[in-house]
């Protein structure tokens, strides 16, 4: 099985990216599975199987979609498998810039859309550091020299990665990332192998559901802001 | 080759891509190897620099690594290679086409017979691979598959009427952001340059500290235009339908050519059309002829302009309030 993760901001084209591109491997026959992780609603599900893919939708709930995803995610590989599945595709919305899901092993793929700005590539953290591949999306809305700009910060947030132009409605870039989820490395289990990034590693009282102010209620890792200071 | 990079000191590191300088930071021992520097770095700091130590010295590798590689200026194209496909039928599309720098070409044809199909089967280097079935070869060669993907970002411009620019920064800053990315000498003259250029084009004339979301459509395609003559390292330019009031068309394509990119316009504009040398006919998906722009077509360039700046006089005149009560004598349908 291929297992390949789909992360990216929130409305940046993972999902017409991931439709455009099984059309493509599914000419090659190669059968898809699909998950989605969100956190309290996702209407990605219908649009798969719409499109005929075998999808599952797991919601988080009040924990982080990514903190979900790792607990979840070799079951899920174990579910595309039951289907017979080529390549198993976990798209996952990075709602915290900090968490990714990246395994080792497994292609990690890194969504961006030109809209969001010149300077974005450098504030989203390991979910584009770590990507094997970025894909940029939106470009046919944004001038020439904002695409130039943008994929030159992203070439530098990670030098690494391949970055592949792609237009999530015409389908524009899927033949590149066909061809790179089909070099994907084969795996049977996920089962041992490490996120390529530590999630983080805080546990508060608000993690575990404390709603009042203030520092009698501040309990377990805990980080305070420091402040200019004020001139007399 | 890690362990001679790794001997770098930080300092000559930083030099070498200012990237690298962004990522790390201020350092209080300039000297220190690459080596020296990471194995000293605790917890505390790769926290802070969001890396594990191992993605850390890959990451700081690749960049001094790759440094040299971005500042090659402009990809080099002797030529570009069209090979016919199918048309909609499937029947066979009679076409083998090559270019090079310095060709302009238009590409004309009804409404979804297929122009939009024929210049993304450029963008992406078709092999065969897509609904049309047309090769595209560079330089006389099929692109390999490992490269053909990375060629043809470098490959391709785009201009398309779609298109603005949406990042919130003054003309000045934000071309002077992309001489930098070009790896220019002087980014801040080469960003006078192309805004001087494209206050050429433009009919109305904008400065280097206006927001760029404040140009007018005239103005942004200018600037657009500009910019991709002088700072897009692509030596091919396609150019989807854009619409062209409000800037010198003639003056746009001379710069294209003359910074040595192939164009190819999809456009109706009689005026465009008969600038370029050929036009390509495109119906039911394939083309289907291409034309050698004539010296008689050519030499009706002189009166299509001519009416052309009438027409945008009136608009002029329009802009500035007045009435049309009286249109000047060439209008009359009679005369
Ligand atoms: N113009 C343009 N629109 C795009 C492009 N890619 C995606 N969109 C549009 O952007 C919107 C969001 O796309 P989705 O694929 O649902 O985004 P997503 O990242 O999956 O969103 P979530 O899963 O909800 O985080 C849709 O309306 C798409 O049609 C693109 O390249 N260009
Ligand atoms: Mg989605
Ligand atoms: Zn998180
Ligand atoms: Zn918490």
């Amino acid at each position: 099985m291929r297992v390949i993760t789909v992360a990216g901001p929130p409305s940046v084209g993972k999902t017409a990216l991931i439709l455009k591109t099984a059309k493509t491997l599914g000419d090659d026959g190669q059968k898809l599975a699909v998950v989605k992780f969100d956190c309290l609603s996702t209407d990605d599900d219908l649009l798969y199987r719409r499109a005929g893919i075998a999808v599952a939708a797991g919601l988080a709930g009040s924990v982080c979609p990514d903190h979900y995803f790792v607990s979840n995610i070799d079951d899920c590989l174990q579910w595309a498998e039951s289907l017979g599945a080529d390549l198993l595709i976990a798209e996952s919305a990075g709602l915290c810039n900090r968490c990714s899901p990246h395994v080792q092993g497994a292609l990690a793929v890194c969504v961006v859309d030109n809209l969001s700005g010149v300077h974005t590539p450098k504030k989203i953290g390991p979910m584009l550091k770590m990507a094997d591949v970025v894909a940029i999306t939106k470009g046919d809305i944004v001038s020439q020299a904002e695409r130039e700009v943008f994929a030159h910060n992203v070439w530098r947030a990670n030098p690494q990665a391949r970055i592949v132009a792609f237009n999530g409605l015409t389908g524009q870039g899927a033949g590149e990332l066909a061809f790179a989820m089909r070099g994907a490395p084969d795996l049977e289990t996920l089962e041992g192998r490490r996120l390529r990034f530590p999630m983080p590693s805080a546990i508060c009282s608000y993690c575990i559901g404390e709603t009042c102010i203030g520092e009698n209620h501040q309990r377990g890792n805990v980080r305070k802001m420091r402040f200019p200071e004020v001139l007399a | 080759m890690s362990a001679h990079l790794l001997a770098l000191k930080l300092d000559e590191a930083q030099r070498l891509n200012p990237a690298f300088a962004a990522l790390i930071g201020p350092t209080p021992k300039p000297d220190l190897s690459l080596a020296d520097w990471l194995a000293s770095l605790d917890g505390g700091d790769l926290d802070r620099l969001k890396f594990s130590r191992i993605e850390l010295e890959a990451h700081l590798l690749a960049l001094i690594a790759e440094a040299e590689g971005f500042r090659t200026p402009v990809t080099r194209l002797r030529e570009l290679r069209i090979l016919g496909g199918r048309d909609k039928t499937g029947g066979a599309e009679n076409l083998d086409l090559v270019l090079r720098p310095g060709a302009i070409v238009s590409v004309v044809g009804p409404t979804g017979s297929g122009k939009s199909r024929f210049l993304g089967d450029i963008e992406c280097l078709a092999q065969g691979d897509t609904p049309s079935g047309r090769r595209i070869l560079i330089d006389g060669e099929i692109p390999d598959p490992a490269r053909r993907w990375a060629a043809s970002g470098k490959l391709v411009a785009q201009l398309s009427q779609n298109m603005n620019f949406v990042v919130d920064l003054t003309v000045g800053d934000f071309i002077e952001m992309h001489a930098e990315c070009r790896a220019v000498d002087a980014p801040e003259q080469v960003a006078a340059e192309v805004i001087a250029c494209a206050n050429r084009l433009a009919g109305e004339k904008f400065s280097a500290n206006i927001s760029l979301t404040q140009l007018s459509g005239g103005q942004s395609r200018a600037l657009m235009i500009a910019d991709v003559a002088l700072l897009s390292s692509s030596p091919i330019v396609l150019i989807d339908e854009i619409e062209n009031a409000g800037i010198n068309r003639r003056q746009a394509l001379d710069l294209l050519v003359a910074s040595d990119k192939i164009v190819l316009m999809s456009t109706h504009d009689p005026i465009l059309a008969l600038h370029a040398q050929k036009r390509i006919v495109i119906a039911a998906g394939a083309v289907a002829q291409v034309i050698e722009t004539s010296a008689t077509e050519r030499a009706h360039l002189a009166a299509l302009e001519h009416y052309d700046r009438l027409m945008s006089d009136l608009r002029e005149t329009l802009r500035h309030g007045a009435r049309l009560e009286t249109l000047p004598p060439q209008f009359s349908p009679f005369g």
